[in-house]
């Protein structure tokens, strides 16, 4: 059994159907990507980790302990923490309130003002921009931030939605970065992307996801040759 | 004219203290509690019955009247939270409309709840624990300890509100839900706590509001709520409904421009409902985000 282990999960929207049996697993220290088209699901996947959505069938595993009943501010403190898709950076509180939230469920202030002096060194950016409220940042900075948020809870497992959309290519390549840095620190990461070549490239192990289960996984060196992902998700260049 | 403006912020003071819990939850769940001033009826109510029912209270004076105050501010902060929990929480993904149309319910079960017990006549506070005794002269008015005391305590809750909104790690978590529950619950908030903790504090501020008016006016009705509830509606669209500095601001200039207005209408107090009426629809129509809605970008 791993380490995450999502094992036949179905997830509903009222009667929409939209995760179908999807099993997989994470280990420890990996970085283990996600990959699909949109609408397969991956959004929904992270929410039901994050336990805003419940299974209606199937079962989550983290070290052992079944998350069916653990309530999503609860998963925070337990180490399961999720940069969402499209950022969700609180727009009006300045870029450091926004970090001091990401602190929100560690209870010594110390300890809080010394992640975020980490955050700043690995995200120069933000600490320029301390002050400033976040939705003045540009798209990559509010990544940045959201991803430095998530970090102050010093998160086991980071789950990332999407952290590539909309950005240029170069500052798809900072956050990759980044990502990898954190994950070298001993984060364990489930990145989600339509940018699989981005992900492929960090990642250790991956999944393809189509309308709600898996269709395909394996080492990410791998997958990135598969001719089905080839044509699929990486297209011909 | 020194007595206007004393009057005036008295009154102001009672109104940003309702406005607030209005402006608080509005800014959380987007939710225009109609049941709010009837909070602050509930408050008077209780307030009174406590005067009256504790034999020998009356000698202790103004510590009795500020035990009395603290209490009813412990009760209709849990009668906040336990309507929030019966009557909103279920709706939180319901259509706003019917949470609105709820809070107008509640407000009926409350002002015919209260009703029942406490009867449907107008109903006279304990002449000591109003405020007549030992006056004060300021220029060509008046004040007196009792008055100057509530209203120290007042301001003394404002700004302790702001303190507890912009500096701590649970006001920050109230600011962060009004702009985004989603993200809020994804840092480890637990909202539904959150949320009943701001109706804990709002309607424990109507509550303090209530007692004040009780020794204000000296006489206490269960269909009071309702006008002033209007009233602190009205103050926090003048300040901005949802930001709270704007509620106190609001608040305050209701209560001067009300007392402004009977002081030229010579005493004769029927054309301060209009004013402020009229006022409440002038910013509506002219300047919906009221006076600081604009500049302060912070909703709470
Ligand atoms: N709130 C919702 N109500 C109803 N259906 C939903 C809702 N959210 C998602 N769905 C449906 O569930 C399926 C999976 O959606 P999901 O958001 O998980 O996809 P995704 O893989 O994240 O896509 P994208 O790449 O566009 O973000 C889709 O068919 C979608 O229409
Ligand atoms: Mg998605």
């Amino acid at each position: 059994m791993s380490w995450l282990e999502v094992s036949g999960v179905d997830v509903h929207y009222g009667r929409i159907q939209a995760l179908r049996g999807l099993s997989f697993g994470v280990d420890q220290g990996e970085i283990v990507s996600l990959l699909g088209n949109n609408g397969a699901g991956k959004s929904t996947t992270l929410n039901m980790l994050s336990g805003i959505l419940r299974p209606t069938a199937g079962t989550v595993t983290w070290q052992g302990e079944d998350l069916a009943k653990v309530p999503p501010h609860d998963l925070v403190a337990r180490g399961i923490v999720q940069v969402p898709e499209g950022r969700r950076i609180f727009s009006t509180m300045k870029v450091e309130e926004n970090l001091l939230l990401g602190g929100y469920r560690v209870s010594n202030t110390k300890l809080i003002a010394q992640r975020i002096d980490m955050v700043y060194d690995m995200m120069p950016r933000l600490k320029e921009r301390r002050n400033q409220e976040g939705g003045t940042l540009s798209g990559g900075e509010q990544q940045m931030l959201a991803i430095g948020r998530a970090l102050i809870s010093e998160p086991q497992l980071l789950l990332l939605d999407e952290p590539s959309m909309g950005l240029a290519p170069l500052m798809v390549r900072e956050v990759m970065n980044i990502i990898n840095q954190v994950n070298a620190t001993g984060t364990t990461v489930l990145i989600v992307e339509q940018n699989a070549k981005a992900a492929l490239r960090i990642a250790n192990r991956a999944y393809v996801l189509e309308t709600g289960s898996v269709t395909l996984s394996g080492p990410a060196s791998e997958l990135a040759k598969d001719p089905r992902v080839v044509e699929a998700y990486l297209g011909t260049d | 004219m020194t007595q206007v403006l004393i009057d005036g912020l008295f009154l102001g003071c009672v109104y940003a203290l309702i406005a607030l819990g209005y402006s608080m939850v509005y800014g959380i769940i987007k939710l225009l509690n109609f049941a709010h001033g009837d909070i602050f009826m509930f408050g008077a109510m209780i307030a009174f019955t406590m005067l009256t029912a504790v034999p020998g209270l009356q000698s202790a004076g103004i510590v009795a009247v500020f035990g009395v105050l603290i209490l009813s501010m412990f009760l209709t902060g849990g009668t906040g939270v336990l309507i929030e929990a019966v009557a909103y929480k279920p709706l939180r993904s319901a259509p706003r409309l019917s949470l609105l149309i709820t809070a107008v319910g509640m407000s009926f079960v409350l002002e015919y709840g209260v009703k029942q017990f406490w009867g449907s006549k107008s109903i006279t506070w304990p002449q000591w624990a109003q405020m007549g005794a030992g006056s004060i002269p300021i220029f060509d008015g008046t004040i007196t300890i009792s008055r100057l005391v509530l209203m120290a305590v007042s301001i003394a809750l404002m700004v302790g509100l702001g303190f507890y909104i912009n500096g701590t790690r649970q006001g920050r978590a109230m600011r962060a839900i009004a702009l985004d529950q989603r993200a809020s619950t994804l840092m480890g908030v637990d909202v539904n706590r959150t949320i009943s903790l701001v109706f804990f504090i709002g309607s424990a501020l109507a509550g303090a509001a209530g007692v004040m008016f009780g020794m204000y006016y000296g006489a206490i009705g269960f269909m009071m709520g309702f006008l002033l509830g209007l009233k602190a509606f009205t103050a926090a669209v003048i300040g901005g409904i949802g930001n709270m500095y704007g509620a106190m601001l609001g608040g305050l200039t209701l209560g001067l421009i009300e007392r402004t207005t009977v002081y030229f209408c010579n005493g004769d107090d029927s054309w301060k409902d209009v004013v402020s009426f009229g006022l409440l629809i002038l910013f509506l129509t002219l300047r919906p985000t009221g006076i600081l809605g604009d500049r302060v970008v912070e909703r709470m």
